[in-house]
């Protein structure tokens, strides 16, 4: 399988391990990924400024994926969401598509709505396969609680991104426990992480924060796992940025899914880029099963 | 007499031009590491600093940098192979004509005893250094103009710098033409160098047959064809008093070919003087382009490899904190307007439907200058820099991209820094800040709200949510508000957040405009979209949110213009 993957703006130079990990991860199961250099920004940054714009920066990237052939997997789930708002958007206002492919006409590009907007999680659980994914588990983790961190923008609303079931999702914490991790309940796993008011009311993103990893760390989770810069970046860069202002540390690191994974895969831990985390993840290691799994080392030999 | 004042004039501009260009180095603050420091104490570092690399193995990069990175310019050259010989060719050209025919009293015929503008190699290598600065000129101007970039990067400073350079170009070849078919210059020469007297005329006719024959010349009374023992005579006088500081003017293969073009009006431009108004043209098209020079984007002939030669030698965690400061100045005016960071821009695409140059980084550093040197602006005008500036995703490609090196993300810091000093923060903050105040929703309760005149524009205006259409069929059970996770984060919602989601899709029944974009919940919204998602009515009321800080946006815009 061949996807052109969007990285956006954060991950070359925030979050480069998210990228770096996604790519290994993916190359092990068989999922080829294409660079297009001329991807902009999906747009999310330009909502709150002005919709056309939007729905523009959005379009463009769409239409350069569809000159490529190429279906769309997206690392972040505000770009996620952003690119399915897009093509909602253009397809229930054919004005408004119309208006958009001529601008971008200009540079010789057309959205036809062909493409298919993925994230990261959906190309592992849709296209790939549990079950596939499972046999390249070699070191499963042993006594994992991990809380499951799934992004508003990737769930809701439900109609138009159709990602999971937006009451009672599973697609994340199936990923997650396939790893041999176990996915606790958390009352508000499907809540806000407070990334998007951080820059416009400090704190309440905060508020939003601390409510999450408290509830995370009574349930019992030694780390939060995201699939989304945004999330991550929340819960890696501004957990410790509170910690260190004098807030309560509530020691419950973030670590980033194909990290998670990457590790029970045997992969190298510097590819995964397990120290450019900002808080320690190193300690997740110490789950995973002392020995190869037998059952798996049958698999990586056929 | 004019073009002596022209020189001086132009030259006291220029050197004026160049020390303020030079102290805003000093002046500049860029970044908080820069407070602080004032400018006297970054002079003096800056000259100590100087003295230190000169007697030091640094003084090694120096020359290093100046090699391979002025002169030869090998990064553009790694980057991009026609801009490379473009650019050699332009500032190539440009220098060895500027040292060899513009300054030719006081650099050729210094270093070359038998120098002669008229004679051989100068008389040759003129017209060369000349075709080579118009090739280099013509692929320039190629890329910028014919293949342009989606977006436009040139501005009324890179039409001007272009257009200089043009008319010092063709002028200076014109008046080559028209100098060989001109018949009085003829004569001139003649008086000042042949020694030949009225009394000897059939000298005088011989010497001219042969220049009209073999040098181009037009003379109204002297014409072909000649025979063979007047050309002989010619030549022979020519040998004796000519050959010595004039080569044939063919050598001239560009002005040459051009006064072939214009023989037929030989005659009558040199009744018209018009060699002597192309020289006019020429020395004050020059002049002007020296004065003009500080103020224009030629300036960074000097900024730029300036900045490269410090860059160079300088080393972040060592050097002294003065000298980071003046090199972060440095760095602004270093940029060659070259238009790569907007290329590479990840928002740049928003331009197009948000016409504001101030959104591309190679514009917005115009503003960061106006700023830097404290202009006074107009509040629209701050305004527009404020909406471009912030519609950036920090991604760094810009500065990634910059063939100089230039850090601008930290420009960017700099300049929503003083966009903020000046009342003007990210628009989402400042509409927080300023527009429940404007709309008192404070006092809502005090007085009735009028319900006329109806707002129908800005129902209407609501299209991308569909809203216009779907609002009415809220039926007010406010089920976004006991969803929505801000509103449950307050003991006492209303007194933070203004109205609350379920009250906000009232007013667009109601079409309140004021009431609706006047509301601190539009942006204390985290846009999870569980207000719509639960929605039994199927209204979108996150995007209907999202819709109502576009108009809030646009109307703390307009206010300012």
């Amino acid at each position: 399988m061949k996807l052109a993957i969007f990285l956006g703006c954060n991950i070359p130079i925030r979050l480069k391990q998210y990228e770096t990990a996604s790519r290994a991860v993916l190359e092990k199961l068989g999922v080829t990924l294409v660079d297009i250099p001329e991807f902009n920004c999906c747009g999310y940054p330009l909502r709150n400024i002005d919709s056309k714009a939007f729905v523009l920066s959005s379009a463009r990237n769409l239409a350069l994926s569809e000159r490529e052939n190429l279906n769309l997997a997206v690392l972040c789930k505000c770009g996620y969401g952003t690119f399915r708002m897009a093509q909602y958007l253009m397809k229930e206002n054919p004005p408004l598509r119309e208006e958009v492919n001529s601008i971008l006409a200009k540079e010789g590009l057309k959205y036809e709505g062909e493409v298919q907007v993925n994230h990261l999680l959906s190309v592992l659980f849709n296209d790939v396969g549990i079950d596939t994914i499972k046999e390249k588990v070699i070191r499963p983790y042993e006594q994992l609680k991990i809380a499951t961190h799934y992004g508003c923008h990737a769930l809701r609303p439900s109609q138009i991104v159709q990602f999971d079931d937006p009451v009672a999702p599973s697609l994340f914490d199936q990923l997650v426990e396939l790893t041999g991790a176990e996915s606790v309940d958390w009352s508000t796993k499907l809540e806000c992480c407070g990334a998007p008011l951080l820059g416009t009311n400090d704190e309440l993103s905060v508020d939003f924060t601390e409510k999450k990893l408290t509830d995370a760390r009574s349930a019992g989770a030694h780390y939060l796992t995201t699939g989304c810069v945004f999330c991550q970046m929340q819960f890696d860069t501004i957990q410790k940025r509170m910690a260190t202002n004098g807030g309560t540390n509530h020691q419950v690191p973030s670590i980033l899914y194909p990290q998670l994974l990457g590790l029970c895969m045997g992969l190298d831990k510097e590819v995964l880029g397990l120290d450019n985390n900002e808080i320690d993840i190193s300690g997740v290691q110490d789950f995973l099963a002392a020995e190869p799994h037998l059952q798996s080392v049958q698999y990586s030999g056929a | 007499m004019l073009y002596t004042i022209a020189l001086y004039a132009s030259l006291a501009v220029f050197a004026v031009g160049l020390l303020y260009r030079a102290s805003n180095w000093f002046r500049w603050r860029v970044g908080p590491e820069a407070a602080g420091i004032s400018s006297s104490a970054r002079i003096s570092a800056a000259a100590k600093g100087i003295i230190s690399t000169i007697f030091s193995a640094r003084i090694g990069t120096v020359v290093k940098v100046f090699v391979l990175d002025v002169l030869l310019q090998l990064w553009l050259l790694k980057k991009d192979f026609i801009r490379w010989l473009a650019h050699i060719c332009i500032y190539g050209g440009f220098m060895l004509l500027l040292l060899m025919h513009g300054l030719d009293k006081i650099v050729t015929s210094v270093v070359f005893d038998d120098y002669y503008s008229t004679l051989n190699p100068f008389m040759f290598l003129r017209d060369f250094f000349g075709l080579v600065l118009l090739v280099g000129l013509g692929i320039a101007l190629y890329r910028r103009f014919l293949l342009k970039a989606p977006r436009p990067k040139n501005t009324a400073m890179d039409y001007y710098a272009s257009a200089v350079l043009c008319v010092i170009m063709i002028s200076g070849f014109l008046l080559g033409a028209t100098k060989i078919l001109s018949h009085l210059r003829y004569q001139e020469m003649v008086e000042e160098y042949a020694g030949l007297g009225e009394e000897e005329a059939e000298d005088l006719r011989a010497l001219e047959a042969y220049w009209v024959q073999d040098f181009g010349v037009v003379s109204a009374d002297v014409k072909g064809p000649f025979d063979e023992k007047t050309l002989d005579q010619g030549k022979e006088l020519h040998e004796m008093s000519c050959a010595s500081c004039h080569s044939r003017p063919q050598w001239a293969f560009i002005s040459y070919p051009a006064s072939r073009v214009l023989e037929p009006m030989a005659l009558l431009m040199d009744r018209a003087d018009v060699p002597i108004g192309l020289w006019y043209l020429h020395f004050l098209a020059c002049f002007f382009g020296l004065a003009y020079l500080p103020f224009s984007k030629f300036f960074h002939i000097f900024s730029t490899p300036l900045y490269l030669l410090v860059d160079g030698v300088m080393d972040e965690a060592k050097s002294d904190p003065a000298n980071m400061a003046t090199r972060q100045a440095l760095q602004i005016d270093a940029c060659t307007h070259c238009g790569d960071c907007t290329v590479r821009c990840s928002v740049a695409v928003a331009f197009d439907e948000i016409a504001n140059p101030n959104i591309l980084p190679s514009e917005k550093l115009a503003a960061l200058r106006a700023l830097l040197a404290g202009k006074k602006l107009s509040q629209k005008k701050l305004a527009r820099i404020q909406e471009g500036s912030h519609i950036c995703t920090d991604c760094h490609r810009c500065t990634e991209v910059c063939p100089i090196g230039i850090d601008l993300e930290k420009a960017w810091l700099e300049l929503n820094e003083r966009l903020a000093q000046r009342g003007y923060p990210k628009p989402e903050a400042w509409a927080r800040e300023t527009m429940g105040a404007e709309f008192d929703l404070a006092h809502l309760k005090e007085k009735p709200i009028s319900l006329t005149p109806v707002d129908k524009a800005f129902a209407s205006a609501l299209v991308g949510s569909g809203q216009a259409r779907t609002f009415s069929v809220c039926f007010g059970c406010q089920t976004c508000t006991n969803v929505c996770p801000v509103v449950g984060n307050y003991e006492n919602p209303k007194a933070v957040l203004g109205l609350l989601p379920h009250e906000i899709m009232h007013c667009l029944a109601l079409k309140q405009k004021a009431l609706a974009i006047g509301s601190n919940m539009l942006w204390d919204c985290v846009t999870c979209y569980m207000c719509q998602e639960h929605c039994p009515q199927g209204v979108r009321v996150t995007d209907v949110l999202y819709e109502l800080k576009n108009l809030a946006l646009k109307h703390i815009k307009n206010r300012a213009a």
